[in-house]
């Protein structure tokens, strides 16, 4: 699905990845922890797009495509999905035609016609009943008045009506309680399928009794310095990151 | 990653093009260049005045001539030059239209490429529609169906001659001929427009509808709109406006006056695209409105606008509320780029009891342009239990344009309650990056961000300009994001 080599990425001239690599095949769920300032949401941003930051080496293979030379929405279109660590607020632009927006968008770039007013109501429904969204808010300003977990319950909803090939969670557990938390790894684990993939950036190993990963890296300084089984997060959450940092 | 520069942005910027930048071929009747009285009498003449009205505009020009040109709006150009315009052009097809069929066919050739095919509207939307070509009033559609209702919705030269009376008791009542430089000059020199009049207790059943086109080179535009809904009557009121690319200025006052009279409503729309000019600022209209209104006992109002287009625009649609209860609302939507400049806003006139007014202006800035709003809120002593609530917000594209804000109050009552709110606010990459995300382009973001900035004022406007307005927008700030 996709496969990171040695990737470097620098903004304002710091550097931030410093040699990164990482192979994800579809049908898994890996997870990435580690502190602060490990790199973890640059991570989630350079695959993404985001042109603040600049790529000084390396390489990424998104299926079998060179994702580093693709825009921002040409990688959205081909089914890379990023969940917001801070969804962002649109006043005025209603949650169902901004999704709408998108789906063409996405539709248009395979070749297809629009999804139909019907259809597209239909996967509305189907798809807010998943993470428990309220239907009103599927008709108000993208994001805007939403509570914290409301937000990151959009963001899954969204995911949901995009169907990526790959996810990104960008610390989707922050600022959750208990109960958000699991309607949102409900959602996830509901779209887990043998042909997409999903990566989950976290702090902490709470999300993870949730989403259960199949492996767990952690990230410092830039780079991944370890890997093992969904019991490598109970170490960690047992023993900190002083352990993996002493380690390096 | 995007290679996307901040020079290929700009040059997408420039290559924008007027999409309405054709001119029609219609040989046009033209006076000689210049303005003297002999002109007025020849235009007066031409259409085949009254006395009164001869006076009234020989009247307005010799006021006009002790008049001085104002200075005080936040924009510069270069100042007209009144003996070196045409101030009539008619396209010389000047037979009177029994029926649609009548119309010239590259007159329905330039509606189509204004996108506002006639016969389509009518099928499917059954709007009324007065088209205004240069000075003179082509077609006015429907006008039998309104009949039967008493409507009266034709040209304002028609209305001299078939309801002389209605014309000369309304006409210059809400704004004197010495208003103001370009309401006077109007006043002297105007060739046409649209009347309309809805009487005691008739809810006009249709949108009604003018557009206006500048064709000719070297002409300039002076057309009056007279809107008077009777007593307990309602209507929707639309007007367009598109001219031809040139790299000469062309100049257009018109002047607006409503009336609406005790529990009267007034709805008027305005989605303004004359030509603004190319990328170095060259060319464009200088549009210089004097719209207002005013208002009866328990009526109602109601200004939309969404300016796109005109090198400088110089537009304060107002509201007198002379009657207890009445209401005055001004929604705007001002997009300025290049080198555009727009000094518009409203003024509301509080003076009778329990009046409300609100104020929506959403101004765009891109490029290099300058956009500012102006409003005026005035209580008057008798304004008792007076409110208002003003919400201007601005947008900006891009690091050079500038956007401003003047709010004026004067309160004179103790009574009232008024409410300002600002914002200023250049539109997020952080907006654009979620956008681009979820797949969608950076042009269709942009155009899905604006447009929700515009909601509250968009969602005031009928379906069919609604629909049009979004798409102007869209054009109007094309790859404008530095």
């Amino acid at each position: 699905m996709i496969t990171i080599k040695n990737l470097h990425a620098t903004i304002e001239g710091k550097k931030i990845l410093k040699g990164l690599n990482l192979e994800v095949n579809a049908g898994e769920i890996h997870a990435i922890m580690g502190p602060n300032g490990a790199g973890k949401s640059t991570l989630a941003s350079v695959l993404a797009g985001r042109e603040d930051y600049e790529i000084t080496e390396g390489s990424v293979d998104f299926d079998g495509v060179d994702l580093l030379e693709m825009d921002t929405e040409e990688r959205a279109r081909e089914g890379l999905f990023l969940a917001f660590q801070y969804p962002i607020e649109i006043p005025g632009v209603s949650n169902i035609n901004f999704l709408r927006t998108a789906i063409n968008e996405t539709r248009e770039h395979k070749g297809q016609d629009p999804i139909s007013a019907k259809d597209f109501m239909a996967m509305v429904r189907e798809k807010s009943k998943l993470v428990e969204l309220d239907p009103k808010l599927a008709s108000r300003s993208v994001n805007e008045g939403f509570s914290g977990g409301e937000k990151k319950r959009n963001e899954i909803f969204q995911m949901a009506m995009l169907d990526p090939k790959l996810s990104i969670l960008d610390e989707t557990d922050s600022g959750l309680d208990i109960d958000a938390l699991r309607v949102v790894a409900g959602g996830v684990n509901t779209l887990k399928s043998e042909k997409n993939a999903t990566i989950v950036i976290t702090h902490y190993q709470r999300l993870l009794d949730y989403i259960v990963p199949d492996f767990v890296h952690v990230l410092h300084d830039g780079k991944i310095v370890k890997t093992g089984p969904k019991e490598l997060a109970l170490d960690l959450e047992e023993k900190g990151y002083d352990w993996i940092k002493e380690e390096n | 990653m995007s290679n996307y520069t901040e020079n290929e942005l700009a040059k997408d910027l420039e290559n924008q093009e007027y999409e309405f930048g054709f001119t029609s071929d219609i040989q046009a009747d033209k006076a000689p260049k210049g303005l003297n009285e002999g002109i007025i009498r020849f235009i007066s003449a031409k259409k085949n005045e009254p006395e009164w009205l001869l006076e009234f505009r020989l009247d307005a020009f010799r006021k006009w001539q002790e008049m001085t040109e104002p200075s005080w709006a936040h924009v510069h150009y270069k100042k007209v030059d009144f003996q070196d315009i045409c101030y009539y052009a008619a396209p010389k097809q000047t037979k009177k239209y029994e029926s649609w069929d009548d119309v010239d066919p590259e007159m329905k050739e330039t509606m189509k490429k204004l996108g506002i095919s006639l016969e389509e509207q009518k099928r499917l939307t059954g709007v009324a529609v007065d088209f205004v070509m240069d000075s003179v009033s082509v077609a006015t559609s429907f006008k039998d169906k309104l009949a039967e209702l008493g409507i009266i919705f034709c040209s304002f030269s028609e209305a001299v001659q078939e309801y002389p009376e209605l014309v000369r008791a309304n006409m210059g009542t809400v704004i004197p001929v010495t208003d103001n430089y370009y309401a006077a000059l109007n006043s002297a020199v105007f060739t046409d427009g649209s009347f309309c009049y809805i009487p005691k207790g008739v809810k006009c059943p249709m949108e009604l509808s003018t557009y206006f086109r500048i064709n000719e080179g070297g002409t300039g535009q002076f057309e009056r709109t007279l809107v008077v809904a009777d007593e307990g009557a309602y209507v929707s009121y639309l007007e367009g406006c598109t001219a031809p690319q040139r790299d000469e200025n062309q100049l257009h006052a018109a002047v607006v006056e409503l009336i609406a009279k005790d529990n009267a409503e007034i709805k008027y729309s305005t989605v303004q695209n004359w030509y603004p000019g190319d990328k170095d600022g060259n060319g464009g209209i200088f549009n210089f409105v004097t719209k207002r209104g005013i208002c009866g006992t328990n009526s109602k109002i109601s200004w939309t606008q969404v300016e796109t287009g005109s090198a400088v625009t110089w537009k304060y649609p107002s509201c007198i509320l002379k009657g207890d209860n009445s209401i005055g609302e001004f929604y705007s939507v001002a997009v300025t780029n290049n080198y555009q400049q727009a000094d518009t806003g409203t003024k509301m006139i509080h003076l009778g009891k329990n009046t409300k007014s609100t104020i929506i202006s959403k101004g765009i800035s891109a490029g290099k342009s300058h956009n500012s709003y102006r409003g005026l809120v005035q209580i008057h002593k008798g304004a008792k239990n007076a409110r208002n609530f003003s919400q201007c917000d601005s947008l900006l594209m891009t690091d050079e344009c500038g956007a401003h804000t003047f709010p004026y109050i004067e309160c004179k009552n103790s009574s009232a309650k008024i409410e300002h709110e600002a914002t200023t606010s250049k539109i997020g990459e952080d907006q654009i990056f979620y956008c681009k995300q979820r797949g969608i382009g950076e042009e269709k973001a942009i155009s899905l961000i604006v447009n929700g900035y515009c909601k509250e004022v968009l969602n005031q406007l009928p379906m069919e300009f609604a629909v049009e307005a979004q798409k102007l927008l869209s054009i109007s700030l094309e790859g404008s994001v530095g």
